[in-house]
């Protein structure tokens, strides 16, 4: 029976969290399209790994410990997981929007010569024409597109990042572990990873925060800046902020939320001062909640908040932050 | 030292665009084009075209070749990189290159490159911000079979070798590879030049290489797209905004707090 790959990512010698996100959404197409889903492991790979995989959706585990493979070199991986793909000639293979998902599986299937989708919302299987069709936000967040995969296979999916829930973990599913020699060749990888720099940044880092307090041109300044850091450090989030903040220089450009900066899908994302352009929903788009402070009511961040205050943050902040910080120690 | 540098640059509708103002025509699965706003060189590609000036400037020498596929180019607008500095520019314009989907990029600027001659780098914007797809430079990296380094912050030239710092959410990572080579950049690698009055004068003496499909050689069946659109749509925001209101500014913000609580986000 044909199958659905993922590849599910390693960090730190335990799954990455994309890594169940990939399986939960390979399980709806193939249990739409009559297919098995199927993960590649590739990296140092325990017996526990592949049974969290099976456990969390995976009917078939491909493994590889090969030493090119423990770093997240995406060269290794693309080489790895087309021999996995010429074995299992599988139906499609799924990625997540991860610096290595988002490379890998997009360099793959250009590699084969098959179509490609970045960053998808949602997919589905046609049964009868054993076709996936996908959507993705295009045109920074302003359209949604629909796409589907001319006839040939594999179909390559990229995923964004918590477009998916996991799937309860269930222990007792069965599935087969296969441990497989991938030859890799020098030839294969080409680039060299020299070294990993962490930048310590002061406190959750904003892709990894589940509270975001983002400020725009509104603030006026760089100075209010760390009024908002106050907040944010209150829910053990991060500052954000728009692109003309980080333009005119009053933060740096790794502040920057939107289609050009980064996107992030937090719990909580507050906003002040932040007018709403498309650009910069299509980078905060996802998150759970929304809530704005801005002094002007028409201002299109009212149309995708959920709570709001028409005021100046000025006034507004201090009193909100307040009793925030009463909420929260009581 | 000298190197010669190829800049892949997309003209694409202006991201400003206000949202209220943009429009998709639902029939012909386009998004409508906007009466006075023109468009603009893509954000990531005018980072790219900045890398590669610097690059070429700490070289000492070399070439800058900014190419583009496209169907209908604003030339004052995809002129813009020669204004920036940009030594030429190659446009491939055909009437069938109007939805080009990635796969069809890719093979039209693959041939381009491979036609206009030898290279040491060639550098694209890590998006495009109309289909937001990131993965035409991968694709041109696999289809020449060079090295592939993604999302540059920063492109140090080594003897035949380049060294990229790539953004990590928690930092960066430091790769290596010999040239010739792909790199994708991001805005981190720093702002887009403005185009000087000498840059500007300049730019308007030279005229683009403009080529067809036939002239690459390339045929329809060369740029058969990989996948289909079959839908294209505003999204409906589910968002129900509610506005809390208190006596004043400051009371506003008190409520909105305890609003919050009440809906148990915070």
């Amino acid at each position: 029976m044909s199958q659905i790959l993922i590849l599910a990512e390693i960090e730190n010698e335990a799954l990455h969290s994309t890594a169940a996100e990939l399986l939960a959404a390979a399980r709806k197409l193939a249990d739409e399209l009559g297919l098995e889903v199927a993960a590649a492991l590739l990296g140092n790979i325990s017996d526990d790994l592949s049974k969290e995989t099976i456990a969390l959706g995976a009917d078939h585990v491909y493994s590889s410990s090969h030493p090119m493979l423990a770093s997240n070199v995406a060269d290794a991986h693309v080489a790895a997981l087309k021999q996995i793909c010429e074995q299992i000639s599988p139906t499609a293979v799924l990625t997540a929007k991860t610096p290595l998902g988002r490379v890998v599986g997009p360099r793959l299937a250009y590699r084969m010569g098959v179509g490609v989708a970045q960053d998808c919302m949602d997919l589905e299987g046609d049964k009868a024409s054993g076709k996936i069709t996908v959507r993705r936000p295009v045109y920074g967040g302003n359209a949604m597109a629909a796409f589907t995969f001319t006839n040939k296979n594999p179909q390559f999916i990229v995923l964004r990042v918590k477009a998916f829930e996991p799937l309860e973990r269930d222990d007792s599913r069965a599935g087969e572990i296969l441990d497989l020699d991938l030859p890799i060749s020098d030839n294969d990888v080409r680039v060299k990873l020299i070294e990993t720099v962490k930048e310590e940044s002061e406190g959750v880092k904003l892709e990894d925060a589940s509270v975001i307090v983002s400020g725009g041109r509104g603030l006026g300044g760089p100075e209010p800046f760390s009024q908002l850091e106050e907040l944010a450090k209150m829910f053990n989030g991060a500052v954000g902020a728009s692109r003309a903040v980080c333009d005119a220089g009053w933060l740096d450009h790794s502040y920057q939320v939107g289609l050009t900066g980064k996107t992030v899908s937090p719990d909580l994302y507050i906003t002040i001062g932040i007018s709403g352009a498309s650009q910069h929903m299509a980078g905060c788009s996802s998150s759970k909640s929304i809530v704005a402070i801005n002094k002007d009511g028409e201002a299109n961040i009212f149309k995708e908040a959920s709570y709001g205050v028409i005021g100046d943050w000025e006034k507004v902040l201090p009193s909100f932050t307040a009793t925030v910080q009463e909420l929260l120690s009581s | 030292m000298s190197i010669n540098i190829f800049v892949c640059a997309k003209q694409v509708m202006d991201p400003e665009t206000p949202s209220s103002a943009f429009n998709v025509d639902s029939e012909s699965k386009q998004v409508a084009p906007v009466q006075g706003i023109p468009p603009v060189v893509n954000g990531f590609c005018e980072n790219a075209v900045e890398a590669a000036l610097k690059i070429k400037e700490a070289a000492g020498g070399g070439t800058v070749t900014v190419i583009s596929v496209g169907n209908e180019f604003v030339m004052d607008v995809m002129k813009k990189p020669l204004s920036m500095g940009a030594d030429s520019m190659v446009l491939i314009q055909d009437e069938l290159c109007g939805n080009l989907d990635a796969l069809g990029t890719v093979n039209v600027l693959t041939e381009a490159i491979k036609r206009t001659g030898d290279f040491d780098l060639i550098l694209c914007g890590q998006q495009a911000s109309d289909w937001d797809n990131a993965h035409v430079p991968l694709g041109i990296s696999e289809a020449l079979d060079i090295p592939c380094l993604t999302e540059a912050k920063n492109i140090e030239i080594g003897d035949n070798s380049v060294t990229v710092n790539s953004s990590r959410a928690d930092g960066y990572e430091v790769f290596e590879a010999n040239l010739p080579a792909l790199i994708t950049v991001n805005n981190e690698i720093g702002e887009p030049r403005y185009p000087t009055l000498r840059g500007i004068m300049q730019a308007s003496r030279k005229t683009p290489e403009i080529l067809t499909l036939s002239d690459l050689g390339l045929s329809e069946e060369s740029i058969a797209p990989a996948m289909t659109l079959s839908d294209l749509y505003i999204p409906v925001s589910e968002a129900q905004c509610e506005i809390v209101e208190g006596e004043d500014d400051a009371d506003s913000g008190r409520l909105l707090a305890l609003k919050l609580r009440e809906a148990k986000i915070i």
